[in-house]
């Protein structure tokens, strides 16, 4: 199991102050598989992603994304190696037009002094921008690229940070809740690009609440409470597990 | 060319270039409130460089550009390590320093100033003005100037997508530096010039108003800064009063309650780009109308 892993956490806990948000959890995504990670408010969800991506050190345990122990990359070097991620609120550039957003989604595929001296910004037929544009394209959104993105709505710009996170061509893509706040139509065509998405070999990792979503996209997941790993495989199974219910909906005693 | 338009012109295209030497770690995300110590270097390393050491002019102003970049350079790593009003605080300390140096050492005129024998007539001025503006409009046209933007709007997210935001910071501040050593050896060689005196805290003060309300979303922000700073006062002249700095004062508070992101914004620029008249008209009004 653990051979084909693409990104294992190995015991992986992490303190602030004395609180201790992440205790001691492990698990492994197969290569290729759509993993969901759920769980209540403050089950420590997002900062499981902040430790994959780096946003955070962490205390103890290890990080090992295609069998290289990334606890210690830089965050910045984290997405060279395949990992990409979004962010569970909105976190484009908001001076930045859609086009310029997604290219900054390539930065990591700059290579060099002249990549970096192209200036995309003049060069709307350039290999950057068209990349760009048929991302966006193949998205299914129909945009003005040169649009700022703060001017547009919010089921927009939520699909747009999808793009961007693409952009860098990832192994392992890691969303933060990727549908919350969308509509049901909104949301059924966010779950069937992310299957077009994983058809191409790409790993998902998904944090998400809406569990028909869940149900609809990830074919395993780890549920996550108060830090600690307390489940781990079918979300029907998960479904019926006395440890998640109670999680969830507390103890029969305290109804 | 009167007298009065030339030396108008002039202080215009210092101040242009002034303004994007500041411009630029701006929009990166780097408020930078030691302008007037940057350009003293450029200044006071020509007025040395040809007037005591009598090299040609050419060497001056490589001189200027080459020490003004290498102590932004080697500055830029204490300073970098503060943020928001720590960081002007301790880049208008660092000027100064630099003033304070100048105003000290006899070889470089002390409070008595240095007379600055080579001369550099106007029209130099207006060309240099020109390049720069050409030079920092490619730059942010470029995936280097891409990452500035994206450091300025979000470091958290610009690092996690791979920017390297402590060596685009330092280069910011390295290529700010040189613009800000030319722009000081132009005012040195066309004033002939320099007095310690000059580069004091309010010329700091001014260039990153320049700049600030100018806006520091796109390039043509310093560009329309600076010359509403240098314009504005002088149409104010016509009513020949001394309260013209009165009504200045005014128009600046009035520029910063109507315009706080600048007079320039990039959703401004998108509006009044020619492409854009053509552009195919985004759907997201249907989407909207959904949510």
């Amino acid at each position: 199991m653990s051979a084909e892993a693409i990104l294992s956490l190995r015991g992986v806990s992490k303190a602030f102050g004395g609180l201790k948000v992440i205790d001691d959890v492990s698990f492994d995504i197969p290569k290729g598989e759509r993993f969901g990670l759920i769980g209540p408010n403050g089950a420590g969800k997002t900062t499981v992603f902040n430790l994959i991506s780096g946003v955070y050190p962490i205390d103890a345990g290890q990080v090992v994304l295609e069998g290289n122990d990334i606890s210690t990359l830089p965050s910045r070097k984290r997405i060279r190696n395949g990992l990409s991620r979004s962010f569970q609120n909105i976190r484009l550039m908001p001076h930045l037009s859609v086009a310029e957003n997604v290219m900054l989604g390539q930065h990591s595929q700059a290579l060099g002094l002249l990549d970096l001296m192209t200036p995309v910004g003049w060069l709307p037929r350039q290999r950057f921008r068209r990349e760009a544009d048929a991302a966006l394209a193949r998205a299914g959104l129909d945009i003005d690229p040169g649009e700022v993105v703060s001017n547009l709505p919010y089921g927009i710009r939520k699909k747009i940070e999808v793009v961007r996170a693409l952009m860098s061509k990832p192994r392992v893509l890691m969303l933060d809740e990727p549908a919350a706040g969308l509509n049901p139509r909104e949301t059924a065509d966010l779950a069937a690009f992310l299957k077009t998405v994983s058809d191409q070999g790409v790993t998902l990792l998904v944090v998400e609440h809406d569990m028909s979503f869940v149900k609809n996209l990830c074919e395993r997941v780890v549920v996550l409470n108060f830090g600690s790993k307390i489940f781990e495989g079918t979300l029907a199974g998960a479904q019926a597990d006395p440890a998640v219910r109670e999680a969830y909906l507390g103890t029969r005693r305290v109804a | 060319m009167s007298g009065y338009w030339a030396g108008i012109l002039a202080i215009l295209s210092i101040n242009v270039i002034f303004a994007y030497s500041i411009y630029v770690t701006a929009a990166a995300g780097q408020l930078n409130l030691g302008g007037a110590g940057f350009q003293a270097i450029g200044a006071y390393g020509t007025a040395y460089a040809t007037t005591t050491l009598g090299l040609p002019l050419w060497a001056g102003f490589a001189i200027a550009i080459t020490l003004t970049a290498f102590v932004s350079f080697l500055i830029a790593f204490p300073v970098l390590r503060t943020r928001g009003v720590y960081m002007v605080l301790a880049t208008y300390a660092f000027a100064q320093v630099v003033s304070g140096i100048a105003l000290y050492t006899p070889a470089l005129g002390g409070a008595m100033g240095k007379v600055v024998t080579e001369y550099v007539p106007v029209w130099p001025l207006i060309f240099s003005a020109i390049g720069v503006t050409f030079l920092v409009f490619y730059l942010m046209a470029s995936r280097f100037g891409l990452a500035m933007r994206a450091l300025h709007d979000d470091e958290l997210v610009s690092t996690i997508m791979g920017v390297n935001a402590r060596a685009v910071q330092v280069a910011c501040f390295t290529i700010g530096g040189a613009i800000a050593g030319l722009s000081g050896a132009l005012y040195a060689h066309h004033f002939a010039f320099v007095e310690a005196q000059y580069f004091s805290p309010l010329l700091s003060i001014f260039v990153l108003l320049f700049v600030l309300i100018g806006g520091t979303q796109t390039a043509w922000g310093p560009l329309i800064g600076s010359v509403f700073f240098t314009l504005v006062p002088e149409f104010l002249r016509l009513g020949g009063s001394s309260w013209r700095y009165v009504i200045f004062g005014a128009v600046i508070v009035a520029m910063m309650i109507l315009r706080p992101e600048g007079i320039v914004t990039r959703t401004l620029v998108a509006k009044l780009s020619p492409s854009r008249w053509f552009a195919k008209k985004p759907v997201a009004q249907e989407a909207s109308l959904e949510r």
